[in-house]
């Protein structure tokens, strides 16, 4: 991969929680409706003390169902919009997620990822909602889910997850972990001209004409708020290109492909991953987040000690980038995969691996980080398997 | 004839598009969406100005039927929505629609809370004391020892009084009015629009269907009567002995409260103030 150009911009100094208002701000976020939650809450006082600063507006609600019902009202509105929680939060949220699934609201939701099930961990890190990032809201539907791993990523991916839910009428979520949340780091922030902005596609056709949800070519339909004279219905229930209900089989199906197809026609733009130290690896460690940079430092020390070992980190794990995992799998001997959970992301590496390499995880779940010498240690077993 | 011609109502639906609607005949739905539409058109409010925010339920299949912008949600959840709305244009009239169901149920903290915001957004709340859409399960407005299919031995639980409860969580207009007594609710619901806050006009209307197929009122006619029995002005009602107030309730306004400022406007004005410090250099 080739080496980063130099940011232009300015430093600071922050907290991935603090980056992350920073970044919705520069990205023309100005909405947020959220309930607090540790560790997630220094987002939502960001928010309320930057937002009318800028002219845009902050609303505490009275529990997170309520939180991401208002931020998808906010989108339709007009506004870009932002919500914050974590696992418990979350799983309050499942219900209007899919709302604005099948609505195609674009929104962020980011989850400072704690441990689990229930309460769990409130203050402990963790990577254990993978999958309900992937499956949480009943029915089928195309998740964008991205992790960043440094608070400079968390500023740049913050960007790249509205940027994302702008261009796809859809709803993109930020997975962060306890660590990234409240570790501080330098980062810079680049000047305002270098920042990327992707806004919704503003309707090309009176509003006689207008349908919200055309099947376009790209499967991306043009977009126009509530109060601009194109007066249209949005509805959970499946509908046809103009909002309305339908259980016609062929509107159904054509509505979920829909779905489908405006992610995938776009994979390309929405999946972002990094790799280290790839180019004659003989293992592979996949891993995000946080624990991408234990297994950067495990990485290393293999190399120092003679293991031709290199990293895929991602930054976009939902769509999963299976194609890549399949070309890895096809030139090692082994993959790795290292994160805080039981296994969540491993059971997508080994669907993709699909027989070509031994496959094995680095696992923690203790409300510890995972540590460089974990994953190392993991590593030798993997090649001493056969 | 040209559609047009029909009525001034018919400008205000998607006649061409969606009918005719999934109510059932007799339903006092229908009656209520033509209130409403009464009350828009006395007021002459632009179209193109007014989001109709609903959650799940019979009465929530409205926006389907109204050429406003509409929002049919998930189920109790249409104030949040409609919060999000009214945050980002204040200058939109917002009007939400639920059942006693979507709205004292599965919304009922919604409810309270977008109560005591008071923020600017008028709620019309058809209570026809059970659940259609399903098929007739008890609410939270069933009368106590009526049935339905989830009571079949009739209703044990007490019923919430909607009212009351938006009276007591902060709602500065409140009314009652009920699909008989129609003329005098689409004022209600005219003043509801024009009032600055977050005001609540409850209308109690008639499911013929399973509500009264399941209680002894088999059609929409005789539920209608027991209505006009039931609903009692507030002046009167105010002069009934508990003996006399038994099986009758209370029609009118209830609350009128013009001294509370409206939330999108005191956040309007908080934020305008924190802009001028800013930029005067205080903090
Ligand atoms: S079930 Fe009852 S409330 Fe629902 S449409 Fe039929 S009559 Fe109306």
């Amino acid at each position: 991969m080739a080496k980063k150009p130099e940011i232009k911009g300015t430093a600071q100094f922050l907290q991935g929680n603090e980056a992350v208002v920073e970044a919705a701000i520069a990205a023309g976020c100005s909405f947020f409706a959220g309930y607090p939650i540790t560790p997630s809450t220094e987002i939502a006082e960001g928010c309320a003390e930057k937002l009318p600063l800028v002219g845009g507006a902050f609303i505490q609600m009275e529990d997170e169902i309520a939180s991401i019902a208002a931020i998808i009202g906010a989108s339709l509105a007009g506004a870009k919009a932002m919500t914050a929680t974590s696992g418990p939060g979350f799983s309050l949220m499942q219900e209007n997620l899919g709302f604005a699934y099948i609505a195609e609201v674009p929104i962020v939701i980011t989850n400072v990822m704690r441990g689990g099930p229930s309460t769990g961990l409130p203050t402990k890190v963790s990577q254990s909602d993978v999958m309900q990032a992937r499956w949480g809201t009943h029915g089928d539907y195309t998740p964008i889910v991205i992790t960043p791993s440094s608070v400079q990523e968390v500023f740049d991916l913050t960007i790249h997850a509205f940027n994302c839910s702008e261009m796809l009428n859809t709803p993109v979520i930020l997975l962060l972990d306890e660590i990234l949340g409240h570790m501080r780091e330098r980062i810079i922030i680049p000047d305002t001209e270098d920042i990327k902005i992707e806004n919704r596609k503003y309707p090309s056709v009176p509003p006689e004409f207008y349908k919200p949800y055309s099947n376009t070519p790209s499967k991306v339909s043009e977009f126009v708020a509530f109060g601009e004279g194109y007066r249209y219905n949005v509805t959970g229930l499946t509908h046809d290109e103009f909002g309305f209900p339908t259980s016609v089989p062929g509107e159904v199906e054509q509505m979920l492909t829909k779905l489908r197809r405006k992610i995938h026609t776009h994979r390309k733009e929405v999946i972002l991953y990094e790799e280290e130290y790839m180019e004659d690896a003989t293992y592979a460690v996949i891993s995000y987040g946080t624990s991408a940079r234990a297994a950067m430092s495990a990485v290393r020390k293999a190399r120092a000690h003679g293991v031709k070992a290199g990293l895929l980190k991602l930054k976009t794990i939902w769509p999963f980038p299976g194609r890549k995992v399949y070309q890895i799998a096809s030139s090692v001997k082994g993959i790795l995969v290292a994160e805080m959970n039981m296994g969540q992301m491993i059971r997508e590496v080994d669907r993709y691996a699909m027989g070509q390499c031994k496959v094995a995880g680095a696992f923690r779940y203790d409300g510890l980080v995972i540590e460089p010498d974990e994953i190392y240690e993991k590593l030798l077993e993997l090649r001493a398997t056969k | 004839m040209e559609l047009e011609a029909l009525s001034p109502q018919h400008d205000y639906l998607r006649i061409q598009k969606k009918f005719p609607t999934v109510w059932c005949p007799g339903c006092g739905i229908g009656t209520v969406m033509s209130a409403i539409i009464r009350a828009i058109h006395e007021l002459g409010i632009n179209k193109n100005n007014i989001a109709l925010i609903s959650g799940i339920g019979c009465s929530s299949r409205m926006p389907i039927y109204v050429d406003f912008n509409t929002l049919h949600t998930t189920h109790g959840r249409a104030l949040p929505f409609a919060t999000g709305i009214k945050m980002v244009r204040p200058d939109m009239k917002v009007i939400v629609v639920s059942g006693d169901g979507d709205a004292l149920a599965i919304g009922g903290n919604h409810f309270i809370h977008a109560c005591r915001r008071n923020i600017d957004i008028s709620m019309i709340l058809i209570n026809n004391y059970i659940y259609g859409m399903t098929g007739g399960q008890v609410s939270p407005t069933t009368p106590l020892n009526s049935y339905a299919h989830t009571a079949p031995y009739g209703s044990i639980d007490p019923p919430f009084d909607a009212v009351n409860l938006a009276s007591s969580a902060g709602a500065t207009y409140v009314a009652r009015g009920t699909t008989y007594h129609i003329v005098q609710t689409s004022k209600y619901i005219k003043k509801s629009l024009e009032h600055k806050g977050f005001s609540m006009v409850e209308v109690i209307s008639q499911c013929p269907v399973l509500y009264g197929r399941l209680n002894d009122y088999k059609t929409a006619v005789k539920m209608l009567y027991r209505q006009k029995e039931q609903a009692v002005m507030l002046k009167a009602w105010e002069k009934l002995s508990p003996e006399e107030r038994v099986d009758k309730y209370p029609i009118g306004e209830f609350v009128e409260n013009t001294d509370r400022q409206e939330y999108t406007k005191t956040y309007a004005e908080l934020s305008k103030q924190v802009r001028e410090e800013a930029t005067n250099g205080k903090d």
